[in-house]
């Protein structure tokens, strides 16, 4: 019981951080194909006052991870040593060239870093997702399930960039956005239409798991729920809707990420290790509860205190979507 | 092939750990500062104040930019690297983790935004309230590693079960022997860094006469803490090392190159400098003041102070010199800390507040721009004490650090060591480059407080403040 509250207290915790860091990693990696520097300079003031807090939530996520199920904790980066350091040094590039971007009148370089930076990071992310899924098997049909949903990640990440900015920007910029709303919703349904399937025929998910009647009807009320929230993307960009659009995006996020967690419940790496298993004493999770999970509603409640100070769209500044 | 791998991971958690450090203890100070600053802005009205929080908070933003990647390599690798350890101790490190992300380091994330953004979107209170939680952020940070680090060195409260660490009373394993004097030493640490860091910065303005009227406040104010910093940070280092005595003999006897235990009754000598031979077992040449010692290290005249030669080779700890003189460098800055900001106080006390006056003390306006890397030394000097000391455990008596290590590539490793490298010299560099323009462009005397909107909340049209 309680090491079940805290596999869903961590996927809570994963939850934000994939949707908050999604969307300024997305804003990252679409930078990359912004020409204009003034364009840049306002992609990414839209996200200078979050981006920080949002990393934090990864931080928390592994110190939570590592406290109420360290066997998973240490198996995980044992065997994810590679990915796991290559996220690092995107995250690193991102975070000192974000901030450096800002002390000077700085040359299309740290552009450049904090772009590559953020699509690194993404990537690492999606291989690590995939391994994960694949239960860390070696071999071609698990690599390529990991090349797939490390490009689902990074066009995920872009739809939630490119929703954010919608919704922050104005003129040129959010024109822009539109279009590249549309196009990577289209990537981001391929994708985890290719991934479902993949699961469905070849994995050991797919033949025991997702062939329990419950688990079935809870997949596919997801699945529709998932329809839904893509029609709504598309609608609310057609329509010109400003802020629909993201959050038609994050409700696809949250509905697919449901999907993964019901998936894989009762393991935390399919195959490998299951919940209570993994998990810390009843004492060890009990003291983390009180001490996580009552600042837990806090933190969410400064984390949109700050969202609510710089709401709205950028104006005023100097260039803002010109 | 795992000796590599464990070699290798030390050298890279060393690395990693050295690097990381530079920067908190900045952040911590400098955010405390900020508040004061704040504070007196808020209380006096004087506009001045303000220009310092502008001043200050710009260095403040590079040096967390740093501290803030440079941290996250040290979460993870627990676990990339010492995957041993976090299933041994996960059950309390990765807890007191947890506490750190939860309570921390997700406020000051959370708040840092509306401090270096926010001017002229929430008013001055809540201004100063996002400001402090940044600094409350920081030093409960501190807080939590210091925990978890100290019940590394002195570990209570707990029971192993199946060959892994189970907490049995978190109270004692939070408050252990070495917690109390390892969170205030590194604190205080951290406040005497940010101070040497300020007055540092403000004597070299003073020495070239740029904004006299402007630095002579900061120089004030950071002397003022260290008057009654620099002595407490002596007691609670000499208090951490009777702990040390007390709870990790080994160390303790490294740390000052003593191989026999002193017979009942006598007290042991103290070297004051020696070169310690670990092959040899003894020190090669030694200046020693008889009895000094027991005195030090127990505060009696004849307390025993266990020798190192009483230890097996295997529970030693390694390079016996480097610890022995680290301890040196970090005791002997402490010392010279507080000669210089008394000296200091007294001189500024004859000049009765006339600034001329202090501007025409150059050497010693010198001495603090050259004290400026000090405290940095001297952390790294306690840091190396502290975890080179502990050797060969990597949980005192519970986890030898060679069981602590994952079972991994050597080559993985060492890509990831040449990838750090290579990371902290551009982010060194870039950080020296970017504080360089800082201080040359120096503080804006003539900026003035955005007019503040009256209440908690602000338009969406406020205008964006870009570059801080
Ligand atoms: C400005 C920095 C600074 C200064 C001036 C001093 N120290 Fe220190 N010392 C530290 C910064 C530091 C530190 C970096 O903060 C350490 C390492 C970890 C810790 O808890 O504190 C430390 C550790 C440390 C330890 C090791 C504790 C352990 O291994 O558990 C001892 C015995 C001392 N100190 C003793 C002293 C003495 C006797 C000093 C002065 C006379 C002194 N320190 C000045
Ligand atoms: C930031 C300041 C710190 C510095 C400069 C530092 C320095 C070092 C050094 C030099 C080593 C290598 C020792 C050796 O192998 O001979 C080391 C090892 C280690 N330290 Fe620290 N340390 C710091 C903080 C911490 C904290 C706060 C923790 C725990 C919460 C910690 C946990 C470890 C672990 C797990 C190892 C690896 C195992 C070992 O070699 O013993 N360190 N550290
Ligand atoms: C070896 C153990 C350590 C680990 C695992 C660690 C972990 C981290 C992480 C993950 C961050 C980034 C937080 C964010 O994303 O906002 C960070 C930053 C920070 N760390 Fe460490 N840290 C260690 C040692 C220390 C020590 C010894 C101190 C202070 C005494 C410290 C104080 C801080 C502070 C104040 C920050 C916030 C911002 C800044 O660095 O400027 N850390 N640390």
């Amino acid at each position: 019981m309680l090491a079940d509250t805290w596999f869903g207290l961590i996927g809570l915790m994963l939850v934000f951080y994939v949707v908050t860091d999604g969307f300024d990693l997305g804003v990252g990696i679409l930078t990359l194909f912004r020409r204009k520097s003034t364009d840049r300079d306002v992609m990414v003031e839209t996200i200078g006052h979050v981006w920080d807090a949002n990393e934090t939530w990864l931080v928390v996520l592994g110190g939570a991870l590592f406290g109420a199920f360290p066997t998973a904790y240490a198996l995980l980066m044992e065997h994810l040593y590679l990915p796991v350091m290559a996220l690092i040094a995107g995250l690193i590039m991102r975070g000192a060239a974000i901030e450096f971007r800002h002390s000077v009148d700085h040359g299309p370089l740290w552009d450049k870093v904090f772009g590559i930076g953020s699509l690194i990071a993404a990537l690492s992310q999606g291989v690590v997702l995939g391994k994960v899924i694949t239960g860390l098997a070696p071999g071609g049909a698990a690599i390529a399930f990991v090349v797939v949903t490390a490009i689902g990640v990074v066009a995920g990440y872009c739809l939630l960039g490119a929703t954010y900015l919608v919704k922050k920007t104005s003129g040129a910029v959010e024109q822009w956005a539109r279009r590249m709303s549309l196009l990577s919703a289209m990537c981001t349904v391929s994708a985890a239409a290719l991934l479902t399937l993949a699961t469905w025929f070849s994995s050991e998910v797919g033949h025991v798991r997702w062939s329990h009647p419950a688990v079935m009807h809870v997949l596919i009320a997801l699945g529709i729920g998932s329809a839904a929230a893509f029609a709504f993307i598309m609608a609310s960009l057609y329509l010109g809707s400003s802020r629909g659009p993201f959050r038609a995006s994050v409700a696809l996020f949250v509905l697919s990420f449901a999907g993964l967690a019901i998936s894989v419940f009762p393991d935390f790496i399919p195959g490998k290790l299951g919940i209570l298993q993994a998990a810390s004493d009843a004492p060890t999770l009990t003291f983390m509860l009180i001490g996580i999970g009552l600042v837990f509603p806090v933190m969410i409640g400064y984390n949109l205190y700050q969202y609510h100070i710089f709401r709205g769209k950028l104006a005023g500044s100097a260039h803002a979507g010109e | 092939m795992l000796d590599h791998v464990l070699d290798l991971s030390r050298a890279q958690f060393a690395m990693t750990a050295i690097f990381h450090i530079l920067w908190p203890i900045l952040t911590i100070s400098l955010s405390a500062f900020l508040v004061l600053v704040e504070v007196l802005w808020i209380r006096t009205g004087d506009v001045a104040y303000y220009r310092h929080a502008r001043f200050w908070s710009k260095l403040l933003v590079l040096n967390f930019a740093v501290g803030v990647v440079s941290g996250i390599p040290m979460e993870f690798q627990f676990g990339t690297n010492w995957a041993g350890f976090s299933q041994f101790s996960g059950q309390f490190i990765g807890n007191i983790l947890g506490f750190e992300g939860a309570m921390a380091f997700m406020l000051e994330a959370g708040f840092i935004g509306v401090m270096l953004l926010g001017w002229g979107r929430v008013s001055r209170g809540v201004h100063l309230f996002a400001t402090s939680m940044v600094a409350l952020g920081s030093s409960i940070s501190a807080f939590w590693i210091m925990v978890a680090n100290s019940w590394m060195q002195t570990p209570a409260g707990y029971s192993i079960v199946d060959g892994k660490i189970v907490v049995t009373d978190f109270l004692a394993a939070i408050f252990n022997p070495d917690m109390v004097w390892g969170v205030s030493h590194m604190w205080v640490a951290a406040i005497e860094t940010g101070m040497f860091v300020i007055a540092g910065i403000s004597a070299w303005n003073l020495f070239r006469r740029r904004h006299p009227e402007f630095f002579v406040r900061s120089f004030r104010l950071a002397l003022t803490v260290l008057v009654f910093i620099a002595p407490l940070q002596i007691w609670l280092g000499d208090s951490s090392g009777v702990s040390v005595f007390e709870t990790q003999p080994a160390k303790g006897a490294a740390i000052e190159g003593h191989w026999t235990t002193n017979a009942p009754g006598t007290g042991a000598s103290w070297s004051l400098l020696a070169w310690p031979d670990q092959k040899a077992q003894r020190n090669d040449w030694s200046l020693e003041v008889p009895g000094m010692l027991s005195v030090l290290g127990t505060h009696t005249l004849h307390g025993q102070v266990k020798g190192l030669k009483d230890f097996k080779r295997d529970d030693q700890p390694p390079a016996i010199p480097l610890l022995y003189y680290a301890f040196r460098v970090m005791a002997g800055i402490g010392f010279a800390f507080m000669l210089l900001a008394f000296w200091t106080a007294y001189a500024l006390r004859k000049t009765r507040g006339s600034i001329e006056a202090l501007l025409a003390q150059r050497k010693l306006l010198l001495a603090w721009v050259f004290a400026i890397p000090l405290p940095y030394v001297a952390v790294e000097a306690g840091w190396i004490v502290r975890e080179v000391g502990r050797q060969p455990w990597v949980v005192y008596g519970l986890q030898r650090t060679r069981d602590a290590v994952s079972t991994i590539p050597a080559s993985s490793v060492s890509l990831s060591i040449a990838m750090f490298l290579a990371f902290y010299v551009v982010l060194l560099i870039t950080f020296f480059v970017l504080a360089r323009r800082w201080l040359r462009a120096g503080p804006d005397v003539n900026i003035m407080p955005p007019a503040t909107l009256p209440g908690r909340t602000a338009q969406a049209k406020a205008p964006t403040v870009t570059g801080y």
